[in-house]
């Protein structure tokens, strides 16, 4: 438990952070100096980086931050995540392919088509809770990637799409690099959205419900349907990150359903912090990078190592990468200021 | 009789598994009443609570609300139509501060919290209301402190402030002064005193002085029925209710 406050005094004091909201926040210089150094890096990143492993980390920093609004600000585990990512993976390249459009739009129609998908799955998950629903949405998840697999006419099955075009109003984006920078303004503009949703009334409700649903029910909010609203938003996100991973590599395969998919989705967020937001992009850059440095390296089980540091990390700094910084640094903050 | 209750059940009842824990229960609470729910442990107060606000379905009977059937609707919608409740063991978001908790209130029957897209600076427009809330249960200085940071009698005030946050018809307070300190007690007992002016109030409560300084009317419940129901006065003197409350103590004299 936490000292109590009875006073005004010991209340003007910061609580342990929360991480969250107002109760804990950096001062408003640290988050504007955070924000420019983190577009820095964003511009940067493909000179630094093989420009393929940059534009797989934009994608999974979508995926990622999809899978925190849940798991992080309703309190829900989806662990069956890849069935928007991959959904729209396979609708951003058969729309690519077949109708030619401009690629922002194939992804745009891959994305609402896993917002679609997430209305009935969505509906039927939220009346569970904890492993109950990280269950059913698994148990989807397994569904669609079947449907998949045995759907050849389409999705060509085991072979996977092939050629998925980098249209762009006849630009040449064949280079990975400059790519990169096509994809980016979507990027951002879908962790903005995110940013905007967990610090939106919608979000404060979100809280609620995942700290106390049964007082947030007294107080009038309906959370079913709140939740569903969520998922729906988290598949939309989950799905602008699959459609771009399928334009990146040009070739959509049964693996963006597989339900390992969905685990390392997971995996992501907590290794950078469940709750944080941000701290799901630092993980995406982390595992994306790792894992691509140990297949570089010839190393033949990458499971065993990132599922290794996964563990580790649950260990040791229970509030992932982001959350353990920011703890530290609010620590910090706060006896410089007594 | 019935038609002029504000909240009212009829032959309400509960069953878990076999066991009976509200049988056919009657109860018509008046308007701008303060109705007290009094009884031994297990005899079905908190049940009956649950019950009333939708968060347990019954197994029989009929709830109405101002002549509306109630019955079996989801607590979100009996909230909405003007029932709030506070809940015996302290239910509040732990990381919200006690601000934020009263504008989580204000807000809920304006359909903002659906705004997704939209700012949660936009939430500043129920800051006035929520500081006058916090200032009528004695919270004023601590509304930024975290709730979880609160102390036991803090957060039972905020549970107030926020059931009062929704303006409701009645206020269903499930032992507002358990776990108190006899301090604490006067000052809830004050408030709810102050709160009560142009509401209906339901409480359940264990401590009988409570009872007699709030109550206009009083149900002693036993068993999951009702066994006397009528002004605080009359119920205290009645032999059932004694033997109900002090039968244990009698035997062991």
């Amino acid at each position: 438990m936490t000292s109590t406050v009875d006073t005004p005094a010991d209340a003007a004091r910061p609580a342990a952070p929360s991480g969250l909201l107002t109760v804990a926040r950096a001062p408003r210089w640290l988050r504007y100096a955070l924000l420019a150094a983190g577009l820095l890096v964003a511009f940067w990143l493909p000179n630094g980086l093989y420009p393929a492993v940059a534009v797989d980390i934009l994608c999974w920093a979508l995926f990622a931050v999809a899978v925190d609004l849940l798991l992080g600000f309703t309190g829900l585990m989806s662990f069956g995540h890849a069935a928007f990512w991959g959904t729209s993976a396979y609708v951003t390249g058969l729309v690519a392919i077949h109708v030619g459009l401009p690629f922002p739009a194939a992804v745009l129609a891959g994305a609402l088509t896993a917002a679609l998908l997430a209305v009935p799955i969505g509906y039927l998950a939220v009346k569970r809770t904890g492993i109950y629903f990280a269950m059913v949405t698994l148990a989807f998840a397994q569904m669609v990637y079947y449907v998949a697999n045995e759907w050849r006419s389409v999705t060509q099955g085991e072979n996977g799409l092939q050629g998925v075009p980098r249209e762009l109003f006849g630009l040449d984006l064949s280079d990975d690099y400059y790519f990169y920078y096509a994809i980016l303004p979507i990027v951002l503009l879908g962790l903005l959205a995110a940013w905007r949703i967990v610090h939106s009334p919608f979000g404060r409700v979100l809280v609620g419900i995942r700290d106390n649903p049964a007082r947030a029910r007294a107080l009038g909010y309906p959370v079913h349907r709140y939740k569903l609203t969520a998922f729906v938003l988290s598949g939309f996100i989950a799905g602008l990150g699959g459609g771009l991973f399928a334009v990146g590599h040009r070739f959509v395969s049964l693996e963006v359903l597989h339900w390992t998919t969905s685990g390392k989705a997971v995996i992501v967020v907590v290794l950078g912090g469940i709750g944080t937001l941000w701290g799901g992009v630092l993980g995406a850059a982390i595992v994306v990078r790792l894992e691509d440095w140990l297949s570089f390296s010839g190393f033949e089980t990458i499971g065993l190592v990132t599922g290794g540091i996964f563990v580790l990390v649950v260990l040791l700094f229970r509030r992932g990468i982001w959350g353990s910084v920011a703890a530290l640094a609010h620590r910090w903050w706060a006896s410089r200021r007594r | 009789m019935a038609g002029q209750a504000l909240l009212s059940a009829r032959g309400l009842t509960r069953d878990f598994r076999g066991f009976r824990a509200v049988d056919g229960v009657d109860l018509d609470v008046a308007p701008d009443s303060v109705h007290a729910l009094v009884g031994p442990n297990g005899a079905g107060k908190t049940t009956l609570f649950n019950l009333l606000t939708g968060f347990l379905k019954p197994s029989g009977g009929r709830i109405e609300l101002a002549g509306r059937d109630v019955t079996g609707l989801p607590p979100e919608r009996v909230a909405r139509l003007g029932v709030a409740r506070s809940f015996q063991i302290t239910s509040l978001f732990p990381q919200l501060s006690a601000r934020e908790h009263v504008e989580l209130a204000l807000q809920s029957p304006s359909g903002l919290g659906w705004r997704f897209w939209r700012s949660s600076a936009l939430m500043r427009r129920y800051t006035d209301r929520a500081t006058e809330l916090l200032a009528m249960v004695g919270l004023a200085e601590l509304a930024e402190a975290p709730a979880e940071a609160l102390a036991y009698g803090r957060k039972r005030a905020l549970e107030l402030a926020i059931a009062l946050a929704l303006d409701p018809k009645v206020l269903l307070l499930d032992e507002p002064t358990a776990g108190m300190g006899l301090e604490d007690v006067d000052r809830t007992v004050d408030l709810i005193a102050r709160v009560r002016q142009g509401r209906t109030v339901v409480m359940v409560e264990h401590n009988m002085s409570v009872v007699g300084r709030l109550a206009d009317t009083v149900t002693v419940l036993q068993a999951g029925k009702v066994l006397v129901e009528g002004p605080y006065e009359e119920v205290r003197a009645d032999e059932r209710v004694i033997t109900a409350y002090l039968g244990a103590a009698d035997a062991a004299h």
